[in-house]
């Protein structure tokens, strides 16, 4: 047999014996065999002193790229065996994804909070300070500088919680607009703000009163704020809470504190406007009371209604969260079952 | 006030459809509740005839009727009512009829007896019972004799007519009438309507010889009177009685209905006496006297004092003035001489006595409004004018008046220029004029100046924008612009404080606990749990419950009434923070002070059980944990500390600590008491509570770079058993006083007083690690570093370092 037939078929029975090696430790004792200082190919390259000097060079070349090719497949083999070994481990890793994940203890807004939230940013936006008073008002503020003097029969439309005569819990949140009127210097531009906070109304409590609920006001003084632009913020108000597919009607009402006075209806979200029990068949859902300053409050508070004027608007976010989430039971916002609270997880 | 929709189509030509004339009411004038038509819902129910009837075999009040329908064969009807009998023409629900609540009417039997259909009451197709004529709210009604068997009743009661409940808003007083509807009515559809007045036939003696009247036009500025005779009361004809019941009103008999349909078409209360149950022949209109009494229509009896106003005779009150009259000059059975009064009553003591005696009546209310001042005599005549012709009446010649003040009408100017710039519009001279005038309104122009001259009736306009509001809702409010305030900029921008209040609520959500908001009115003994200061408490003059009567000093209580809520739910994991108000009061100070607080409470577990790791209740720790990692966000400048407590009497006293910052305490942290949780029926809770505006006003510090140390750290772990009473707290502050320049921190990693320390010891471990920013350290640097501070743990804290 000649030298270069045995390299031949040493290759064959190399590449066949590491075929056959089926793990790391087969392939390396092969490596050893087929490639070592006492291995098959180094005798062969020994035997070449035999040859001659012409063919010598050729079988040099020959056994060398056997020997490539036998390190080349070893190296491949190792890889695969690698992988494999690797992929049996993973394999083995593997777990169920569905199982619930680690709870992680996280809290939630109030969702009347969310509410506020949304409407003072929506504000901020426009420019508008936030303004929050005290919750124990003075008769002053709270109605008679809101044009409601102590014999005034719309009195008797809010029932007070008082402390003493003058001393109430207040009704609303407009005592700050008065407080804020009073102080505010025009000479540095206008007065835009709203107020938002918890009001307080001698009611029992039942599924549709609460003796304490939530307003925001709003409140806006230059001079020339027209009624058009009340019903331009009240539509982007309307189109932030509810979104843009909903519009926004005006109706006359009466408020001491606004001249002209109107209530807003928004499209009934429950119908979108076709007519439902919601809204009793109108399309419509009362939402908000606003108006044009009265310049009786304008004049109490030291502000020249012939100069500057403006409107003021103002919202129960209680309410926009009973009519936007369906929630049956003003209650629920009080009360703080866990089970309530943690519903309205919803940022995005 | 319910307006009829027919009554309202006599005087105006509208072609619109009830509900299409409330909508634009409601758009234009004021709320409208609801429009019904009585007969809707209704079916198949006729006038019957009863022919005849004979007792039931088997039953002591049920009669067999044989009932006229209008058919060829009579029904039989087994009926019970009282007041059945042959003859009558009566309202019949036949077999398959659709009765009031939406109740079928089938054939049935009554005790055996076959009966086809039902003979009804009133209030069985719907009527309300307060407006049922007294004849009838006991038994079945009786139909006019000339009704035709087998027609529908309806239209024999009034009942297609399409009825609108309007919500007067209190400065539409005027809105309270017939009349003064329809002035707005033709205003919004831009009609002239014209407005029937009214004739009196007078005949007998002049009235000023029979009646006298005396009055303090202060309290009364128009009173007038007039005197009819010979009236035979009798009910009311079949159209008066239905614009009552439609109205919401009773009919009673010709006189009276006659001053209850006078106040719905004018507006104008009137009152009807009994002229010969005066005494005397003079009339008096003053302030009661203290002492004096009166039984009113009602039966009621009223104590009166001098903020009352009455109409007297010589002898005692006969009414209460615009509120309602009294018993005793009443018109009963047997009157025949009818004084009638119209007037005008001062709005505020109306309103006074109207609540003093609880007595809120369609008059009250309209004189608390006001009504139209000019109209008071012509509402006197049009009441003269029916008892004559409904009650055969002889109107005695002329009226008395006690007083005449008639106001001057309103004159106001206001410039066009004004109108568009208020509203935003771009309304022509032309447009404006012509909205005030059909209102009813003199308007003179020059050149850009309107001068308005208001109708008296409407005397809730005073000033330019009262008409600034009259010519809005007229020409629509849908065609208002919608624009946005332009104007100089303004920034809209949270206060520091806001901020911080924002940051504080989005802290504790982060850390696990759900915002609460509870009330802020609470019982007198929860008001006063869980002091931080002390103070007075604040009470409410007149609270609707014990549980809502004080202002809470505290938020930790409203907290523990919301687990208190979620446990009697059987909502055991609870975790709930709350920012909001505590009001304290100074001694000899009304009104409280207001100190924005934060508080949380955690009863059950953070963190609930789970497949791959067990619940783990809360503790003190746990809380603690959370009270450091808020305070951290809210990055207050100076040293946290926590004291021992144990003077808290609603805290467990040895699980309580005070929170201090810089040595200023602003709250308080631990396990509330054993016996307050019973108190509460709630488990085992740890709770803080915390001054959110010392917060607010501390000082903050600023985010700042730290060089991160490119050199390594290096740590030694130091286990030492000490006395029982030596805290960590003492431990930190010696190792870090003591530890040497390069030590970066102090970790405690285990407590330990268990079986393998002596009793009175405990085991405490810290890792101490130590780094040099600039090199990096040697080894016996640190060991130097590190034997120095365990000597000193010796020697001062008597700590055996093991
Ligand atoms: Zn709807």
């Amino acid at each position: 047999m000649s030298l270069k037939d045995k390299l031949s078929e040493l290759r064959q029975r190399g590449l066949a014996d590491i075929k056959k090696s089926s793990d790391l430790k087969d392939v390396n004792q092969v490596r050893v065999q087929l490639l070592g200082k006492k291995g098959p190919i180094t005798e062969v390259l020994r035997g070449m002193r035999d040859l001659d000097a012409e063919e010598r060079p050729k079988v040099g070349a020959f056994a060398n790229e056997i020997r490539d090719d036998l390190t080349n497949a070893l190296a491949e083999r190792k890889a695969e065996l690698e992988e494999a070994v690797l992929n049996a481990q993973l394999a083995k890793e593997t777990i169920d994804v569905t199982l619930p994940g680690t709870p992680v203890a996280k809290g939630e807004p109030h969702v009347i909070q969310q509410i506020v939230d949304q409407i003072e940013d929506l504000f901020l936006g426009m420019g508008y300070q936030v303004l929050s008073g005290p919750e124990v008002e003075e008769d002053k503020y709270n109605f008679e500088m809101m044009n409601l003097p102590k014999n005034h029969p719309a009195r008797d439309m809010q029932d007070t919680f008082y402390i003493t005569k003058e001393i109430l819990m207040r009704t609303q949140t407009s005592p700050m607009q008065a407080r804020t009127l009073e102080k505010h210097d025009f000479s540095q531009g206008p007065l835009k703000m709203i107020s938002p906070g918890v009001v307080y109304r001698r009611d029992t409590d039942d599924p549709t009163h609460s003796h304490q609920f939530h307003q925001v006001e709003g409140l806006v003084i230059d001079k020339h704020v027209t009624m058009a632009d009340l019903k331009g913020t009240l539509q982007v108000l309307a189109h932030e809470l509810f979104g843009d597919k909903f519009d926004v009607r005006l109706r006359p009402s009466y408020f001491p504190f606004t001249e002209p006075s109107v209530e807003a209806d928004i499209t009934c979200f429950n119908c979108g406007g076709k007519g439902c029990k919601v809204c009793k068949n109108t399309g419509w859902i009362e939402v908000l009371g606003a108006g044009m300053v009265h310049p009786n409050v304008l004049k109490m508070a030291g502000v020249d209604p012939d100069v500057y004027g403006g409107f003021a608007f103002g919202v129960g976010p209680d309410r926009f969260a009973m009519l936007k989430y369906g929630v049956d039971d003003i209650r629920n916002f009080y009360l703080n079952d866990v089970r309530f609270l943690t519903q309205f997880t919803k940022k995005g | 006030m319910k307006i009829s929709y027919n009554w309202i189509k006599e005087y105006l030509d509208l072609n619109v459809k009830p509900a299409d004339l409330a909508e634009k009411i409601e758009r234009t004038s004021v709320e409208v509740d609801d429009v019904t038509t009585p007969s809707d819902g209704l079916k198949k129910i006729v006038v019957g005839h009863v022919l005849s009837l004979e007792a039931h075999p088997d039953s002591d009040h049920l009669h067999i009727c044989q009932v006229d329908v209008g058919e060829d064969e009579p029904l039989q009807i087994v009926c019970g009512a009282p007041n059945v009998a042959a003859g009558q023409n009566v309202i019949v629900a036949l077999p398959g009829s659709r009765i009031a609540d939406n109740v079928k009417i089938k054939k049935s039997k009554m005790r055996g007896v076959p009966s086809a259909g039902m003979i009804c009451a009133l209030q069985e197709i719907g009527f309300s019972e307060d407006v049922v004529p007294k004849d009838y709210v006991d038994g079945i009604y009786v139909l006019p004799a000339d009704a035709t068997p087998g027609d529908d009743v309806y239209d024999y009661l009034g009942m297609n007519d399409s009825l609108i409940d309007l919500d007067v808003t209190p400065n539409r007083g005027d809105m309270l009438s017939l009349f003064g509807t329809l002035h707005d009515l033709a205003a919004i559809y831009d009609q002239p309507v014209t407005l029937d007045k009214p004739e009196v036939k007078e005949a007998g003696a002049d009235i000023a010889d029979q009646l006298a009247v005396h009055v303090d036009d202060q309290l009364s500025p128009q009173y007038r009177m007039r005197l009819v005779k010979n009236v035979k009361l009798a009910p009311s004809p079949m159209w008066l009685q239905i614009r009552l019941w439609n109205a919401g009103l009773r009919p009673i008999n010709n006189v009276v209905d006659i001053t209850n349909y006078i106040m719905l078409k004018y507006g104008q209360p009137l009152h009807a006496f009994d002229y010969d149950k005066f005494a005397g022949n003079d009339v008096y209109v003053r302030t009661a006297k203290t002492g004096e009494k009166l039984t009113t229509l009602d039966e009621n009896d009223h104590d009166l004092d001098e903020s009352d106003i009455v109409i007297a005779d010589e002898k005692a009150p006969i009414a209460l003035a615009g509120v309602m009259g009294g018993l005793s000059t009443s018109i009963q059975d047997g009157t025949t001489t009818v004084a009638i009064e119209a007037a005008v009553f001062e709005h505020d003591h109306i309103r006074k006595t109207a609540q003093r005696h609880n007595l809120h009546t369609d008059a009250s209310q309209r004189f608390e409004r006001g009504i139209n001042q000019t109209g008071v005599q012509e509402a006197l005549d049009a009441a003269a004018q029916m008892m004559n012709e409904l009650a055969d009446g002889e109107v005695q010649k002329g009226s008395v008046v006690g007083s005449s003040n008639i106001p001057e009408p309103a004159v106001i100017e206001l410039t066009l220029t004004h109108v568009n710039t208020v509203l935003g519009t771009d309304l022509s001279m032309d447009q404006v004029t012509h909205i005030l005038e059909s209102l009813g309104f003199k308007v003179a122009v020059h050149d850009d100046t309107l001068t308005v001259t208001v109708a008296v009736r409407r005397n809730d306009i005073h000033i330019p924008a009262d008409l600034l509001e009259e010519i809005a809702r007229i020409y629509g409010y849908d065609q208002l612009p919608a624009t946005l305030p332009t104007g100089r900029m303004t920034m809209g921008t949270l206060t520091d404080k806001q901020r911080l209040m924002r940051a504080t609520r989005h802290s504790l959500e982060g850390l696990g606990l759900n915002q609460a908001i509870s009330y802020a009115l609470t019982t007198e003994e929860k008001a006063q749990m869980f002091m931080m200061q002390a103070s007075e408490t604040t009470h409410l003059a007149w609270p609707m419950t014990v549980d809502h009567a004080v202002l809470r000093m505290n938020l930790v209580s409203g907290l523990l009434d919301d687990i208190a809520y979620n446990s009697a739910r059987k909502v055991k994991d609870v975790a709930l923070y709350e920012q909001g108000r505590v009001f304290y009061r100074e001694d000899g100070v009304d009104r409280p002070s207001e100190e924005e607080h934060i508080a949380g409470a955690i009863t059950g577990t953070l963190m609930p059980e789970s497949w791959n790791q067990p619940a783990k209740a809360v503790d003190f720790y746990q809380m603690k944990g959370i009270v450091a990692a808020y305070l951290k966000d809210m990055a207050v400048n100076g040293d946290i500390t926590y004291v021992p407590n144990t003077d808290m009497p609603e805290m467990h006293p040895g699980r309580t600590a005070d929170i201090l910052i810089h040595g200023h305490r602003i709250g308080f942290l631990g396990q509330i008491h054993p016996l307050v949780a019973k108190k509460f029926k709630i488990a085992a809770t740890y709770v803080f509570e915390l001054n959110l505006q010392a917060i607010i006003d501390m000082p903050k510090q600023e985010n700042q770079y730290d060089v991160i140390s490119r050199y390594p750290a290096i740590t030694r772990d130091i286990a030492m058993l000490v006395d029982n009473d030596i805290t960590n707290e003492q431990v930190v502050a010696l190792i870090e006083r003591r530890g040497g320049a390069f030590l970066q921190s102090v970790k405690l990693f285990d407590v330990y007083d268990g079986v393998k320390v002596p009793k009175g010891k405990k085991s405490l471990a810290y890792t101490l690690t130590y780094q040099d920013k600039h090199e990096t350290l040697v080894d016996d640097a640190v060991t130097q570093a590190f034997e120095k501070v365990s000597k000193r743990l010796e020697d001062d804290l008597g700590a055996q370092i093991r």
